[in-house]
């Protein structure tokens, strides 16, 4: 099952686009770029005058089927990286990458369902690739998706997720404010709990394809807290973001 | 030659940049890298096992495994997701002590463990004290989330070889890719090479 080889490559920065406080989606036109499935992700490398290199991994946000190549990078304050891609990186520039990378947090159209999509913070990223597939595909699967975020802010691509859960009776968005709640807020508050998960489903006995990123504690949380209620634990793959990196 | 990512400066490790190979960062911390949950095998039902091609096929309880000489060793571990870590100490056994137990036949090891999770590595690699099935960390029994009870370590090679939640290992003939290693990422797997995914 050998893919493609994995290349480095140019890309032009067609477009910025600031998400939150903290995070902004880098959109590139990449030649010959060679496709990456929904969850897959980039190496990005920048360039130094005096040839200094560094590297770090970032999760695609665009579908497949979208002809730009979208990656929503957060800014870690003492990061190396990411300051720079959001904070000085412009439209017109070339940006080094290679990919796509991974193949075991993926899911295609064609796979079956239903969805559990669990996203803490800019883990919501790979995920977003995933509802964006589903929708390109106009996929009929059912999708449970469960972000939780700061406060309202700090959430990515709420307008996005809300007008998708919305016009598409199979997406269902649940959302949970670990900081600041909206005004007048019905929804989940404070870090999920097992409660949380079951209600917004599916229960184990429809065994999901459950896919959970963020940082490293919310994964460890999330994931032992999916295998206590029930659900067979290959049925769960996880990405963890370190607590450093950027 | 990569082109200038105009106004990039970077940072320089502060370390000796001889100890940090190509393409990685220098972290304090200790990130966690898993696909999946993270196992937890009760003690009394975890065994270690030497499997496959060998003279004599041998399994270890968590007691028995305890048993064995251990060595305390102090090593730079580089994770395929671009961070190195310095000076990690950990306790363990090492693979020549389990190898000579067993009396390996065959040139190809694939590791298995809790969870599911496998990993290929030449046989080469495990002996001449340059691995280890260990158990501690820092001085202190190896926590769930980086591997524990128990782990391989072969800090040469990328991070991802050094498989968690070990529970032995087969000998085959021929060399049989490991989990990370069907999905794309470099069959060996040498940091100072930056061999990362199969084309490199």
């Amino acid at each position: 099952m050998r893919g493609p080889a994995v290349v480095w490559r140019y890309g032009t920065v067609t477009a910025l686009i600031d998400e939150s406080p903290h995070a902004k989606t880098i959109e590139l036109h990449v030649p010959e770029w060679p496709g990456h499935a929904a969850g897959q992700h980039v190496d990005v490398r920048l360039t130094a005058e005096d040839g200094y290199q560094a590297q770090r991994s970032y999760s695609v946000a665009s579908a497949p089927e979208d002809p730009r190549l979208a990656l929503t990078v957060e800014r870690i304050d003492d990061g190396e990286v990411s300051p720079y891609l959001t904070g000085e990186l412009r439209i017109g520039d070339e940006l080094e990458l290679r990919g796509p990378i991974g193949g075991h947090f993926t899911w295609r159209a064609g796979d079956d369902g239903p969805l559990l999509l669990v996203g803490g913070g800019s883990g919501l990223v790979p995920l977003m690739a995933m509802l964006r597939h589903r929708a390109a595909r106009s996929s009929q699967v059912d999708a449970r998706l469960l972000v939780s975020a700061r406060s309202l802010g700090d959430a990515l691509y709420s307008d996005e997720l809300e007008t998708l859960a919305a016009a598409d009776d199979g997406v269902v968005l649940h959302r949970t404010f670990t900081r600041e709640q909206p005004a007048g807020w019905t929804g989940f508050t404070g870090r999920i709990d097992a409660q949380m998960l079951s209600s917004v489903g599916p229960a184990p006995a429809a065994r999901p394809r459950i896919f959970v990123c963020g940082p490293t504690a919310f994964v460890e949380r999330a994931d032992d807290l999916l295998v206590e209620l029930g659900h067979d634990p290959t049925t769960i793959r996880s990405e963890r973001f370190g607590p450093t990196g950027g | 030659m990569a082109r200038v990512s105009r106004g990039f400066q970077g940072r320089r490790p502060q370390v000796d940049a001889d100890r940090v190979p190509p393409g990685q960062y220098v972290t304090r911390d200790f990130p966690v890298l898993s696909a999946g949950p993270t196992p937890r095998t009760p003690l009394d039902e975890w065994t270690f096992a030497i499997r496959g091609n060998v003279e004599r096929p041998v399994s270890w309880s968590w007691e028995e495994f305890l048993a064995l000489p251990s060595e305390t060793v102090t090593v730079d571990i580089h994770c395929v997701t671009k961070w190195s870590k310095l000076d990690t100490t950990w306790t363990g056994v090492s693979l020549d002590t389990l190898l000579e137990a067993a009396g390996p036949m065959a040139e190809f090891v694939l590791a298995f463990c809790d969870g599911g999770y496998t990993t290929n590595v030449p046989i080469a690699d495990l002996m001449g004290g340059r691995a280890w099935i260990a158990h501690e960390y820092g001085g202190e029994p190896l926590e769930p989330e980086h591997g524990g009870p128990a782990r391989l370590l072969v800090p040469h090679l990328y991070f991802w070889k050094s498989a968690k939640w070990v529970r032995g290992i087969e000998l085959h003939d021929q060399d049989e890719a490991g989990f990370w290693e069907r999905y794309g990422y470099h069959n060996y797997g040498d940091p100072w090479k930056e061999q990362r995914y199969w084309n490199d």
